[in-house]
Parts: C-alpha cells; structure tokens; sequence
C-alpha cells in the first residue's frame, strides 16, 4: 500500500509522494458605501474617475480619514473568524510607485493588524471537518486599475476603486490540496456574505486570493514558496495551485531548486509564469502613516459588536440538522447561500425538513441549472414548494405526479394547487376506482396472472405498474399494493 | 496714504470700525508696498484683483456693522497652502502651474472671518531649507540691510521677511523644525509655532506630516494672538487636529508673569553663537526677573540628538510624502519612453536638490535592513526627548532660549550643509516634542541685524507663551524698521 493510496491528497512523483502546503491571502473588498479613508462612493460600474475625491487623487495637502463601518466591518469579520480583535492597531504605509496608485503608498496594516489570530473549520475531501489557522486580517486600501488596452502608445487610469477599503485575510499554511484551497476560500466567502461585511462577487473582484504553494516529502521541511498572485475564481484557484504543485514537484525531481517568487496564473493555458523573483522584490518601506493615528478601540466598541452577530454557517448547519432533522451533508448544501437558507426555512415551514432539502438540492437545483437560471431568478416561490410538499404528504398527488407539476411550477409560476386541479391530478385514493383499475389490468393480462399465481412473484411490480399507468400515474400507490394483493390470491 | 503701513492687525481694526480709513484704501496701500518691494522677491503670485473685490465686502460689512475677527486684514500666505483657484506650487518647479480647486482648512478659517488675501509668499522648496535659497524661483532677500543681500531665513522666509518689509500686515507660516520661528528672528518679527494639532494640516502640501504645523508670523505679539486664534480649531479631515478647546489668545493677554518659573537650558549654547546673541538671551532674562518672574537653570541633556533625530524623521515622512508628485495626474511631466522613464524625467528635473537630497536620505533611512538602525531608533529618541521636556515642565512653566545660533547671514555664503542644518538647531528640539514656541526680536546686533528669543511652553499652552511673549516685548521695546521695508 502505497501513501498515496493513504493519502489522496499527495501528488505521486517518480521518487514517491509529495505533499502540497498553501497558505492563502484573501483580499475582501469591505462592504461599505464610501471608502477607507474618504468619501467618495465605492460603487461599482460607474464610469471610469467618476468615484474619486481630492484624497483618492492624493492631491497636494490632502489626509485620511478612517471611515468606522470599515472598522466594524473588519471586527466583524475577525468575531466571525473566531479571531482575537486587537484593540490597538496601526495603519502603515506601502511604499511603491505605480501609475494607478496616486499616493504612491498604499495604507495598510503591517505590525499590527486590526485582527490577530483565529481558525475556520472546512469539510476536506472526504467530508470531515478540518479546523484551518487564520494568521490575521489586516484592513487595507485597494489600488485603482492601469487600462493598457484601450490606445496603441498611452496607458489610461480608473481611480474608481482607488482607496476602497480591503480585508486582507492571512490564513496559516495549513491547506494541502486545491480542493482544500477551493474549500476554504467558499467557506470564507460564505462566512463574509452572511455577516454582510464583503458581497463575495469574484467576478467584480470582490474577493480575489494570492495562493502561495509549496511541495514537501510527507511531514517533511517546508519547500520553496511561490505566490501565485490575484486569483479571482475558485476554479482558477484549484487549478493554478495543482499546476503550480506539478510544476514544483518535477523540477525537485529533475534535481532542481525552487526559486523563491512571485508568479501569474494564465488563464487560457492554466499555466503559470513568472512575474518577480525574489530579487527584484520591492522594498516597501513600511513605516506608521503619520496622518493617522493609532487606531484604539475599547472592551465596549467590540463587544457591542460581538452581541449584535448574526447566525453563523457553522451555527446555522446545526441548527438545521436538529431542527429539521436533515444530514449535515445537505445542511452543508443549503448553508452555503444566505439566499438558500432563506427559501429552505420558508418551504420546510410545517413540512417534512428531509423532503424539502430533496426537493430542493435535487429537482430545484437540477432545473436551475439545466435552465441556465440564477438562483435569485428561481420562478418557484418557498410557498408553492412548501404547498406542494403537502399536497404529496397529504396524498394527494404522488412523488411521480409531483415531479410533472414541479416542472410546470418551474415554466408557469403557477401554485401547484392550482396546476393539480386544472388538469385533474389528484392521486385516486378512492379503493372502489382503484379496484376498477386492478379489475382492468388483471383482465388484460391473464397469462401473467397465471404465471404469478404459479409462483413468479416478481411479477408483482409488473402489475403495480400497469395499474399506475392505466390510473395515468394518479392511483396511490400504497392502495395500488394493497389491492393488487388481495385480488391476486 | 502710505502711513496706513504702520499699524499692526488690531490698530488697523479699531482704525477701520471707526471709518477713519476703507479696507480699499488699506488693501490698495499694501497693493502699493508689494510693487515697491519687489526687488525682496517676496511674492510668487498676487491676487490684487481678487484682494479689492474682498476689499469691497468688506468696507460694506464695516458699513453695515456685520464685521468680522479679522474683516479687512490683507494678508500675506506661505505658498504651502492651499489656496482655490490661487496658483500653488510649494516653490516647487513640479508644482509649476498647480492651481487647487479647494482652500486650505487654516486660509479658509482666515476668510471666513474677512482676512483679504494678497498673494502666496515664497519659502524654500517643499518647506525643505533655513535661508529660502531652495525655492525654485529664486531666493528672498532679507529686507535688513538689503543691499547685503542676507537671508530672510527659512523656510517661510517669504512670509517673515514681506511682514518685516510690511509688504503684508502679517502672514501665514509652516514649521517643521523652525521654519516660522527662525525666519522671524532673522527679519525681525514674531512667529509662533503652536502646539502640534493645534491648526489644522489639510490643505498644506505635507513636508513631514509629525512635525508640520501652521503658524502666524507678525508684526507683534497681539497679532499674533489674534491670527492664532483664528488659524486654529479641530479640523475632522485632520485626524492628528486637536479638538481642545481655542482659547480667546488676545482678549487674555497682559497677565502678569509674576512667580511664573522660567528655565534657562544650558545646552542652548553653540560654539559659533554671537556675544550679540548671548547678550539678547540676558537681557530677556533681566526683563523677566524685573517683572516678578523666577530664573532656573535647567539642563535638557537629549538636546544635542535633535538635530540628528530630525534629519531621520523629517525626510523619512518627506520620502514618502512627495512621492505623489509623479507626473501622472498634476504638475509638471517631463513624458519619456516609458513609465519609470517619466517618473525619472518629471522627478528629476521637477525637484531641487535640497528636496533630492533628502528623499534619498529618507528612502534610505526607511529600507529594510536600515529601518531599525535608523528610523525606529530615531523615533525611540523622539519619545525621549519628549518624555524630557514633559519632565522639565513638572519644574519650569517655561523655557527661554535663543532662536538661532546667527543672525541672519549673507545670502551664498553657507556652502556647508552640516552648518545649514544646525541653523535649526534650536528650534528643533519643540518641533520634535509637538510643544508650541514663539520667537521675537530683542534687539539689533553689531551689524544691524535683529536677534530673536524663543520661549518654549507646555502642549497647548499657547496663551501662557503669548502672555510671557508680550511682557519681554514691552521691555524690549524693538522698534526698528528694516532699511528695505516699504514705507
């Protein structure tokens, strides 16, 4: 038996296995209406330079001011993270020139973060919990964005989303494997979403992640690290860190070392490349910003906060599983989206909890995504679901007939009640209608019933069957059973 | 009307309520006195035609009884501030055309209350210098002994130098590490550097944003109450303002000094200072005993690290400070082949050398590897020396010092840098604890030449300054006027 075979998460190499350790920066745009250290909008898709004040341009003479829903927000976010709140931190300045970076520093936190350690459990690949260290969350301002394509010999600038307020969330190298990466990047996106502190769109960049991967011989010395910088899907993250791990693993084995650097994941190849070595690295000179001072908060600010915390996913799973009684599997599924959650709690209203997940995950999900449709453009509201989880709980249609209304309520938004009734769906629970269905079958079918009655008892679902068919699926089929059975002595 | 020069801020209030002249008529004799001087070099831009239009409101306000603190006051600014719509450069060829579309928090505190602005004053590059010989469009000349050519000081020696050649009735200054208080000394005039946070710092292009303040330079130590009190106040887009409450300073003025302590320093020493100089410090401390209070040497041993804390500090801000000046948005660009290229081209040659100088020394001071030995140890001095002057003020109210180590001296003629620096080297140590000085004219040395004292108090205890300030003015009795001052 080899490790691998112990261990799924290991690359296997010509000189045996590998093992892959992440750690991952996430940047999380902080949800607030203005900026970290101004006034101007933070909203996004306006046109370019439209969101910049005097401050965000750094013009001569102009100083920052914190805004306190980004502190909350970060506080938030640490209590959520199970992290310690530092009540004292500092703001720092990056130093470095770029085009699309006005001050030529960034404001960041350095020294001392805003949020000191904490931890956020994942399920690893083989649905078991795993508890992974955060390092810290630091608050930070975000660049603005240098547009190369637009003119053949000039670069233009979009300050918009210069100095919008970012959550730098550090975690502990204690992920290893993409899909444990993949995992706990959803997780925190999760987590962010529920307590409102970041929207979670990677497709705007709300939330976008460097990846810094390294390979080692199982519980071996920590290797080599790269960054790879600015992943901005969970996709792209999977596959850039096992390119990147591949890539480490063969150039070890090919007697190689690895050098220490900054490198870009390429979308359309799925490789990555070098963007920095370690070399060229910049020197920040991080030193206290002297506009701003330290920032202190007291026992009450954050306690405040602490008591006014909504449901956390991890809360919440368990809370669904005792209260509808659903695996933690499925609980899982629907606490991933603030959105689901809501619908579940609203269609399992005084119904079967296990039912509506079923119906849910499986036929709800499985039409969204058949029909290309978002899950806030669901046509079917929580109350037709919950009505026509009852209407199969009170027999009145089956599961089979249920699934035909399910897909009508999905093209028509009509109530199932009222698609039943209209084309006549109640299940028949009437025994006398039923028999005359069995008389039927069993007439039509004479030579099966002999052979039954000789002796081929699997016979039996046959004859359930046509009677289904013959009711057009309406017949309840405990009665169908109990029926057939009497008939065929 | 020429003799309309001669009164300080609250004669010519008094003068303009009882109608005995029109804020026309004082704007347009200053109007007058700036063209006389102009061969001082005083001023980068003026504004007369912006200051007559104010001038109009406000004769209408005096006529309606509705004037203001300062209704009519025509007024001279350091060309750090900000000013809407007024070109503002900071002597600086890479602000060559940069006219803001906002008002600093300290000038509009002084329009609000009727202040006429008449233009932007020179000073040294980026507020980086002691003589006004960095700015980039020339060098002030100091109007004592004009035709010497000597240094107005610096930096704000646009400022001190047009309120001694009353080509201003008084003028906004920015000290970092002497920068009001030096050039008053040298020209002859009161500047007060108040407490840090005491006047708001946005809107003043930023040299080195812990030490940087806003301060008056005037003719006397009224003005300067009266100027102070309206420059200052909490600013919420200035997080290091102070939200303490602003004193009236002039109506509290002329208490006496009577049992107050006054300590003596005895580092304030330095091998060149003049016996003029030595003679000035002893004739204040006479004046102060005369008037009741108590003299008590005092030794602040940490005194002689200043200067080389703030030659780490100061440009360890500045490196960081200026690197906006990149070309990309305002100011001047010199284009070239590629980004770095442009930034070289426009920061090269939009940027003295002073400026150069220190952000390679701040950049230096600032990169890993250094930062512990240099700037970390340099802000740990800080503290200390802070903690000393916290100490001194358990024993002393006060302490009285020289300004300078010089009078002002001939324009060229310092080729050393170390010795340029340690022109600051009194005025420093305050700006590095945050604690308010003002310096006044004493009297005038052997090459007629004024000498400035400094006092130095506690945070925010600018009144008691004033008031210490007034009484050595009284018994001082300075009364010359430069040779190159308007008349």
């Amino acid at each position: 038996m080899t490790n691998a075979d112990q261990n799924s998460n290991y690359i296997s190499g010509k000189t045996g296995d590998w093992e892959i350790v992440i750690g991952l920066e996430i940047h999380a745009q902080v949800l607030s209406s203005s900026k970290l250290f101004s006034g101007a909008s933070t909203e996004f898709g306006k046109d370019p330079n439209h969101n910049v004040s005097l401050v965000d341009a750094a013009m001569p003479g102009m100083l920052p001011v914190i805004n306190q829903t980004c502190i909350k927000q970060a506080i938030k976010s640490g209590i959520a993270l199970n992290a310690e709140i530092n009540k004292y931190s500092v703001f720092d300045r990056k130093n470095y020139f770029y085009a699309d970076l006005p001050q030529g520093y960034q404001i960041s936190q350095y020294k001392y973060p805003i949020v000191g350690e904490g931890s956020l459990k994942i399920t690893d690949a083989n649905g078991e919990d795993k508890v992974i260290g955060i390092e810290r969350i630091h608050l930070e301002q975000d660049a603005g964005k240098s547009l190369h394509d637009q003119h053949p010999s000039k670069s233009f600038i979009d300050l918009n989303r210069t100095g919008v307020a970012l959550m730098e969330i550090v975690s502990k190298p204690d992920l290893r494997s993409p899909e444990e990466a993949a995992s706990y990047v959803k997780k925190i996106r999760t987590v962010l979403r529920y307590i409102e502190t970041c929207d979670g769109n990677m497709e705007q960049g709300s939330l976008r992640a460097d990846c810094n991967v390294s390979v080692r011989k199982p519980n071996g010395d920590l290797g080599t690290r790269c960054e790879i910088k600015n992943l901005n899907s969970i996709k792209f993250i999977s596959q850039a860190i096992q390119y990147e791990a591949e890539r480490q693993v063969e150039i070890l084995e090919n007697g190689g070392v690895i050098d220490q650097e900054t490198r870009l994941f390429d979308t359309s190849t799925g490789e990555t490349r070098s963007m920095r070595s370690k070399e060229d690295a910049h020197d920040y000179r991080y030193f206290p910003d002297p506009d701003l001072l330290p920032l202190e908060l007291s026992d009450s600010q954050i306690s405040e906060i602490r008591s006014d915390m909504p449901e956390l996913p991890d809360q919440l799973v368990e809370r669904l599983i005792s209260e509808y009684g659903i695996t933690k599997y499925d609980a899982n599924v629907i606490a991933e989206e603030k959105e689901y959650v809501h619908y579940y709690e609203n269609s399992a209203k005084n119904r079967d909890g296990k039912l509506v997940v079923n119906w849910m995950t499986s036929e709800l999900f499985g039409l969204l995504k058949k029909n290309n449709v978002q899950f806030n453009q669901n046509p079917i509201s929580p109350n037709y679901l919950n009505e026509l989880v009852e209407l199969i709980e009170n027999k009145t249609i089956s599961g089979k007939i249920a699934k035909d209304v399910f897909e009508i309520m999905f093209a028509t938004s009509k109530s199932p009640k009222m698609i039943v009734k209209e084309k006549g769906l109640e299940q028949v629970t009437d025994d006398s209608a039923i028999e005359v269905f069995v008389d039927q079958v069993i007439n039509e079918n004479k030579d099966k019933v002999k052979e039954y009655l000789s002796g081929k008892d699997k016979l039996f679902g046959f004859f359930v069957g046509q009677v289904m068919k013959v009711s057009q699926g309406k017949a309840n089929p405990g009665l169908v059973n109990k029926i057939l059975k009497s008939k065929l002595k | 009307m020429s003799n309309l020069l001669q009164f300080s801020i609250s004669e010519a209030l008094a003068l303009l309520e009882k109608k005995e002249f029109s804020t026309k008529e004082l704007v347009e004799t200053y109007i007058n006195a700036i063209e006389k001087t102009k061969d001082l070099n005083m001023y980068l831009t003026t504004c007369f035609d912006q200051a007559l239009e104010q001038a109009k409101i406000s004769d209408q306000n005096y006529l309606n009884g509705n004037q203001r603190f300062l209704e009519g006051i025509p007024l001279g600014v350091k060309d750090m501030f900000c000013t809407k719509g007024i070109e503002t450069t900071a002597s600086s060829k890479i602000l060559k055309k940069f006219i803001p579309t906002y008002e600093s928090t300290v000038t509009q505190n002084l329009w609000k209350e009727g202040a006429i602005n008449l233009g932007k004053l020179s000073c040294d590059e980026f507020a980086m210098g002691s003589s006004n010989e960095t700015a980039a469009k020339g060098e002030v000349i100091n109007p004592w002994n004009f035709e010497e050519k000597r240094t107005p000081g610096g930096s704000s020696g646009g400022s001190a130098a047009a309120v001694a050649a009353k080509a201003a009735l008084a003028a906004t200054g920015t000290d970092t590490g002497g920068s009001i208080r030096q050039p008053a000394a040298f020209c002859g005039v009161v500047g007060l550097k108040p407490t840090y946070g005491r006047c708001s710092r946005w809107g003043i292009v930023a040299f080195a944003s812990s030490l940087d303040q806003a301060g008056p330079i005037t003719r006397n130590v009224s003005d300067a109450a009266l100027m102070l009190q309206v420059m200052s106040g909490y600013d919420p887009k200035d997080s290091t303002s102070s939200n303490k409450d602003v004193p009236n300073f002039y109506n509290d003025l002329g208490k006496s000094i009577k049992g107050i302590k006054i300590g003596i320093p005895e580092e304030y020493n330095s091998d060149g200072i003049s016996s003029d100089i030595l003679n000035a410090k002893d004739m204040t401390i006479n004046f102060l005993k005369e008037n009741g209070a108590e003299i008590i040497p005092v030794k602040l041993p940490l005194t002689k690290y200043s200067l080389p804390v703030y030659y780490i500090v100061a440009p360890a801000e500045a490196s960081s400070n200026l690197a906006r000046y990149d070309g990309v948005r305002y100011g001047a660009r010199i284009d070239g082949n590629s980004l770095d290229e442009m930034y070289e081209n426009t920061r090269n040659l939009g940027f003295g050398d002073e400026v150069k100088r220190r952000i390679m020394i701040g950049t230096y001071v600032l990169s890993s590897g250094y930062y512990d030995a240099y700037y970390l140890k340099a802000q740990k001095v800080r503290r200390l020396i802070k903690n000393e002057f916290n100490e001194i003020f358990k024993q002393v109210d006060y302490l009285v010092t020289p300004t300078t180590p010089t009078t002002a001296f001939k324009l060229g003629s310092t080729q050393d840098l170390l010795t340029m620096y340690l022109n600051d080297v009194f005025t420093v140590p305050a700006s590095l604890a945050g604690i308010p000085g003002i310096s006044l004219p004493i009297k005038l040395d052997k090459n007629k030449l004024p000498v400035g004292i400094q006092i130095l108090g506690k945070d925010f205890d600018e009144q008691g300054l004033l008031n210490v300030a007034k009484v050595i003015e009284s018994c001082a009795s300075f009364k010359d006027t430069p040779n190159g001052a308007a008349s």
